[in-house]
């Protein structure tokens, strides 16, 4: 078999086997239920308690401030519906950004037609967002806002500590998705203001399914899952108990190197954008080069669309991602692309390349030149290309 | 996801290229919605399509589309090329999902555009077919909001 070589770490990662070797035994050994008052409960019991002392420390939060759940979806879906449940009371205005994921933006949504008011806060050329716009559209009935630690395709790092600041200084409550950042950098959550966080176990080596919502001391958010008394009533439903381990021994192993592991990352990836932008014409790197995910490579390639540049890589044995509408399942190119002012024809030739620290240089190589000859390949053969050349003939 | 033959015209497509001096060239769908096929056709004095050569920007599928149309009127006569519809594509390729209905419409309007183009040239007129209505530009001064 080809050997493959995965770059797509922000979709999904291998799950480390330690994580994986620390699940087991809650399987088929310690499979008792957590909430059971016999013996053969508890040490499911203590799995779960410990697991969540070490993903508070992570945080610098309390252990009772963290409540599992069934990934980020799920925590972002709780964050907003909750918080504008629970304080429609002083308002119905929400604020969040233009290039948040659709767990958020679908949730805002769907609150707009529960008769909640949502500002979608724009951003700049490389996806920052835009702090002023932010700070004037907070009302006196705002009661929420919520803007994602780091952009999951173009990977831009948002300003978390100034956007608290504000939340503070306005007394409004700041959720921030997490997803694309936890595990990956340090956070502080009493530093940075932050009210509530979501993060997902299997995007830092954890198992899929298990995600979790920091929900800071004194937020009166209630129960998203009726039904029973886990999570302190808040989230009710036999706890995923290996999920819960796995998650946080992969917490502890991504903690334990965060920087040797951001350092490995970065150099695989400005390898790769240095490689790319220097030899393969009209491209584009997108989001910000230095506020950036370590793991993150996003490029436009003018004059092809990108479904075709990613069959082309699995072809390869590349694994990679995209942002054209043939891969999002609709018309339209990703809502991110578009919101850093991209147009339409070079928001469908993206590709979007996400590094781990078990990938190599040889592999970056291999994905360079591989890229290199699938995007002149495809120019070869578009018309958009072939008027372009056409016209630059002429002089134009 | 895609069939073998369509990922076979995919990764080997047919009469890429452009054509010079010939006889019809059509050009259709738009780079906003990420589709642009531009077809070439070399037409011999009793009708016949001597030649097609295509040019795509897009999906894995609207290349296969395209590739596929072409080997489909090479030898065919005008009338025959306008027989040469979107489903007879799909089902040359042995299927598409869904989705990608639409890249084969595309396929079929590109042959009839050249088409057009061709009788426009001659000053003739083709049994059946009207003015292609798929305008690449037609969508530019279109703004989207967020």
């Amino acid at each position: 078999m080809k050997e493959l070589i995965y770059l797509d770490n922000a979709a999904t990662t291998r799950t480390a086997p330690e994580a994986v070797e620390a699940m087991l035994p809650y399987f088929t050994e310690s499979y008792g239920n957590p909430s059971s008052i016999y013996s053969a409960g508890e040490s499911a019991r203590e799995a779960v308690s410990s697991a969540r002392e070490l993903i508070a420390s992570t945080l610098g939060a309390k252990s009772n401030e963290i409540y599992f759940t069934g990934g980020g979806s799920e925590a972002d879906n709780w964050a907003l519906i909750a918080t504008a449940e629970a304080y429609a009371c002083k308002g119905k205005h929400i604020i969040t950004s233009a290039i948040e994921h659709h767990a958020v933006l679908h949730t805002c949504q769907y609150l707009e037609k529960k008769g909640y008011e949502v500002t979608y806060i724009g951003v700049d050329e490389n996806g920052i967002i835009k702090l002023e716009e932010l700070e004037k559209a907070i009302r006196p009935d705002t009661i929420l806002i919520s803007v994602m630690f780091a952009n999951n395709e173009i990977g831009t790092i948002q300003p978390i500590r100034e956007i608290g600041a504000l939340a503070k200084a306005h007394g409004v409550l700041f959720h921030t998705d997490a997803v694309q950042a936890y595990a990956h950098m340090p956070i502080r959550v009493d530093e940075m203001n932050i009210s509530m966080l979501s993060a997902s176990g299997h995007k830092f080596n954890g198992p899929k399914g298990i995600g979790f919502l920091y929900i800071r001391t004194g937020i009166r958010i209630r129960s998203f899952i009726h039904g029973g008394q886990q999570e302190r009533g808040r989230r009710a439903g036999t706890e995923n108990v290996t999920g819960i381990v796995g998650m946080a021994r992969a917490a502890q192993l991504a903690f334990d190197r965060l920087e040797e592991r951001e350092r490995k990352e970065k150099e695989l990836r400005d390898y790769l954008i240095r490689r790319i932008s220097e030899e393969v014409p009209y491209c584009r790197l997108n989001g910000d080069r230095e506020k950036r995910l370590s793991n993150n490579v996003n490029f436009s390639f003018r004059f092809i669309e990108g479904e075709s540049l990613l069959i082309m890589l699995d072809m390869k044995g590349i694994c990679a991602s995209s942002g054209s509408a043939c891969t999002s399942g609709s018309l339209d190119p990703s809502h991110v692309l578009l919101a850093i002012g991209l147009p339409h024809e070079i928001a469908h030739g993206s590709l979007r390349l996400t590094v781990s620290e078990e990938n190599t240089l040889e592999e970056m190589e291999k994905t360079a030149e591989s890229v290199k000859e699938i995007v002149e390949k495809l120019r070869s053969m578009s018309p958009l290309y072939e008027d372009f050349v056409r016209e630059q003939g002429r002089g134009i | 996801m895609y069939t073998e033959k369509v990922m076979d015209h995919f990764q080997n497509p047919r009469n890429v290229g452009e054509i010079e001096d010939a006889s019809g060239v059509g050009t259709v769908g738009n780079a906003k919605c990420g589709d642009i096929m531009r077809m070439y056709l070399d037409i011999d004095e009793d009708g016949v399509i001597r030649d097609c050569k295509f040019k795509t920007f897009g999906c894995g599928a609207a290349v296969a589309t395209s590739s596929m149309a072409t080997e489909l009127v090479i030898g065919k006569t005008i009338q025959e090329a306008m027989q040469v519809t979107n489903k007879a594509v799909m089902e040359a390729l042995d299927g598409l999902p869904p989705v990608k209905v639409h890249c084969s419409l595309l396929a079929e309007e590109a042959i009839h555009a050249a088409l057009w183009d061709y009788a426009q040239k001659k000053g003739i007129s083709i049994e059946g077919l009207e003015k292609p209505k798929s305008d690449i530009h037609e969508d530019e001064e279109q703004e989207e909001e967020y």
